[in-house]
């Protein structure tokens, strides 16, 4: 598995909380470990040197220097910086007047444009929108009746051109052309258009493509992506966006434990925003690409995000102190593990972050449950006294009733509750012994105990 | 594919394969030229082209470091011995050894082949292409459509294997796999088949599920008939970064992968990560796809992959 560069990075901490000052060595070997975590998350070679430089430069800056805890500030701004490359804020599909929107999809073999075109249809659908779906992959062993197939479940028509023999007309502009009639005859205001995966290099296929967007115009070209992609999807990217001028691309299959690079490299390397994120094979499993959360994926995961979070709160060192002193004397109580869950839902939805949790492959098949099992432990929590809280000891049987009653659940799920807080300290002090972690020791434990 | 000549297609890659051989080499004599040792420069050109070909930072690091070792021990290196030394190492990790031609003696007969691996990678275009391939060997092939979750898989699939010329054994979509596959075994071993590939549905190793779901194929096909499967191939996609790693671990937990198929290698990437898996988890490479027509399927060679590395 990748050592999380959370961990890395708490090396280069200590010895630089230990020097007390931050050094232009010790600086120049934390980025050395930056550099190498991006790389292991597929961030292109010269785009991860650029970004280090950069943050580099920052680092030494006054900012860090006078800092009481440089370290922290140093991953701070690595995912700060990571954040603002991705994209800021995001961006989604523009409409614009006379309808039809014509999106026009494109990509490589096997990056999910199908899907997406059906996932997408079933998205601007809930926006009220009226979808056409284009079979433009003439070529594709029943490319066609996939994307149908698709549209039926998502109840939208397909539009696809067929001879008097009932085979497929292998003219993908004309299809494409015809579609835009269709769709002003039959009220659809957005017309999505699948292609054929082709590559960069075969240069028969680009001409294609260019010709089916001179023939519709589309307001929109989305470059979809595969974000298990590795160093290659520079190289990809660039040569789609310089003959077809996309407008946008659309990552797919998050729903991996890949960590993604290959959205910064495309980012940062032809400067188009990232749109839309697919994280699963359902068609609802489609949504707006979050930068921020992308950022976290790339560092390494769920631990960054707590020591993210820890600086942005301004957490000092003193109270994760008192966290680890808490833990080792087995005094970790509801009122602690409620701060955890309550920070863990502030992150983002918990089944989003499932995912992110490095080499979790459990439980991820099911989030919504294990969602619903962390609300129902926050809720139990809550029903119960301060008191209570800090001192689970006290929690009698008329108690754990009381308790129940308040929270809408039997008996049996508070009992659950308190044996999970036992499992959760035992789970924690045999952490501590192995890396010292403070805080972010409980959100990972938490998370592995629940599923 | 029939809307490419066949010429133009070979011509490409050579053309690919030549770019690459005159660029990185090309870079490393250039580097090495003129100068009696292999400094900091070469080795950070080395680590360049490992890194951007999807080696991974671990099995780069590796590469580098043994190569230094060499180069401690012989002090003088001139440009033609580096690249071959990097060569070696490399093919070295690969297990030089070449996977059987399709006319080769088969280990069961029918001998049973079960292709599995993420969404969208070309696990049933390698299947029409296996099974075009065993049928020119002259051998009969029975295709089994355990994909029965994907919209069209199953119609896919049946086109590939109309143009192989082999047997398909379906049922409806959204039926059990396993029972389709254990079909497929049956009424080959009715039919006294030579191979039988089995489709399956992509699948995100993250899924716990759907991984047991495979194990469950497994079993069932072991239990028509035993030893099989007798081959378990994982198809990755050449453009695929360091989570191939990953996917391969967790792939053989389940179905215990015996080798690897790379698709897409007609594109730029360079399918590097597999070098990474040799290293650390010894899966040799089988076959490489190189296009989307029957024929564009080859039996994976060491060193003529080597010598297309990188940028
Ligand atoms: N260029 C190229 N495309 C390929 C190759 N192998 C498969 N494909 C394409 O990749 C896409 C996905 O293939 P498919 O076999 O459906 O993948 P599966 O989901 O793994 O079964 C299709 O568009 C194939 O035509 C290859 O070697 N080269
Ligand atoms: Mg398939």
């Amino acid at each position: 598995m990748f050592d999380s560069l959370t961990s890395k990075l708490e090396g280069a901490l200590k010895s630089l909380s230990g020097q007390g000052r931050i050094t232009e060595i010790n600086v120049a070997e934390t980025m050395g470990e930056v550099r190498r975590a991006l790389l292991e998350a597929d961030v292109n070679y010269q785009v991860a040197r650029s970004f280090t430089n950069r943050v580099h430069d920052k680092a030494l800056g006054e900012e860090v220097l006078r800092s009481v805890a440089p370290g922290q500030q140093l991953v701070k701004i690595v995912y700060d910086e990571l954040v603002a490359l991705l994209g800021g804020t995001n961006q989604e599909i523009k409409f614009r007047p006379p309808p039809p929107t014509v999106i026009l999809v494109a990509g490589l073999q096997g990056s999910g444009k199908t899907t997406f075109c059906g996932k997408l249809a079933l998205y601007l659908m809930g926006q009220g929108r009226a979808p056409l779906l284009v079979a433009a992959d003439v070529y594709r062993p029943a490319a066609v009746q996939q994307l149908r197939m698709l549209g039926n479940e998502v109840g939208v028509a397909t539009h696809s051109v067929t001879d008097e023999f009932g085979a497929i007309v292998q003219d993908a502009p004309r299809v494409a052309r015809e579609s835009v009639v269709a769709a002003r005859k039959s009220a659809r205001d957005v017309v999505i258009i699948d292609t054929a995966g082709r590559m960069h290099v075969d240069s028969a296929m680009m001409e294609e493509v260019i010709a089916i967007k001179r023939a519709v115009k589309p307001s929109e070209i989305l470059f979809v992506v595969d974000s298990m992609t590795g160093q290659d999807a520079v190289r990809t990217a660039k040569a789609f966006n310089r003959r077809l001028d996309f407008s946008g691309v659309v990552l797919t299959k998050l729903d991996g434990d890949t960590r993604g690079g290959a959205a910064l490299s495309i980012r940062s390397v032809v400067k188009k925003p990232i749109k839309y994120a697919s994280t699963g094979e359902k068609l609802s499993q489609l949504s707006a690409f979050h930068p921020d959360r992308m950022a976290r994926r790339i560092l390494g995961m769920g631990d960054v995000v707590t020591l993210v979070e820890k600086v942005q709160k301004q957490v000092d060192a003193r109270q994760a102190k008192a966290m680890r002193r808490k833990i080792r004397k087995n005094q970790f109580n509801f009122q602690d593990l409620l701060v955890q869950l309550q920070h863990l839902r502030s992150i983002g939805s918990l089944s989003d972050m499932m995912s992110l949790v490095p080499g979790q492959r459990k439980g991820t098949d099911n989030p919504e449950q294990e969602e619903a099992s962390l609300r129902r432990m926050e809720s139990i929590i809550l029903s119960m006294t301060i008191e209570e809280r800090r001192k689970p000891q006290i929690i009698t049987a008329s108690r754990r009733r009381r308790i129940a009653r308040g929270s809408g659940v039997k008996v049996r799920d508070v009992n659950d509750v308190l044996k999970q807080l036992r499992m959760v300290r035992a789970m924690m002090k045999s952490a501590l012994r192995m890396r010292r972690g403070g805080q972010q020791v409980g959100i990972q434990q938490l998370m592995q105990m629940v599923r | 594919m029939f809307r490419r000549k066949k010429k133009d297609r070979q011509e490409r890659l050579e053309q690919g394969l030549e770019r690459t051989r005159a660029g990185f080499f090309g870079r490393v004599k250039r580097l090495v030229r003129g100068k009696d040792t292999v400094d900091e420069t070469t080795l950070d050109a080395l680590e360049e082209v490992l890194i951007t070909s999807d080696v991974g930072v671990r099995t780069t690091l590796d590469i580098i470091s043994r190569i230094q070792a060499r180069v401690r021990r012989d002090r003088y290196l001139d440009a033609d011995e580096l690249t071959s030394l990097i060569r070696d190492e490399i093919a070295r990790l690969l297990h030089g050894q070449r996977h059987r031609d399709f006319d080769a003696p088969l280990k069961g007969h029918p001998h049973v082949i079960l292709v599995v691996g993420v969404n969208g990678v070309g696990k049933t275009t390698t299947i029409g292409k296996m099974a075009y391939h065993y049928r020119q060997a002259g051998r009969s092939v029975v295709v089994g459509a355990a994909d029965t979750f994907r919209a069209a898989a199953i119609e896919q699939l049946e086109v590939w294997t109309q143009r192989a010329d082999a047997t398909l054994i379906k049922q409806r979509r959204g039926s059990d796999p396993a029972s389709v596959a254990f079909d497929t075994v049956q009424s080959a071993i009715a039919r006294r088949a030579d191979v039988v590939l089995i489709d399956t549905a992509g699948r995100l190793h993250t899924r716990s599920g759907l991984m047991d779901e495979l194990g469950k194929i497994r079993r069932i096909i072991g239990r028509k008939l035993p030893d099989a499967p007798h081959e378990v191939l994982l198809v990755l996609d050449a453009s695929i970064g360091q989570n191939a790693i990953r996917q391969a671990e967790e792939f053989s937990q389940s179905v215990n992968v015996t080798g690897l198929v790379i698709t897409k290698l007609d594109g730029t990437a360079k399918g590097g990560v597999i070098i990474g898996i040799s290293n650390e988890l010894q899966i040799p490479v089988q076959y490489i796809g190189v296009g989307e027509g029957l024929d564009d399927l080859q039996v994976f060679d060491a060193q003529r992959y080597v010598a297309a590395l990188s940028v």
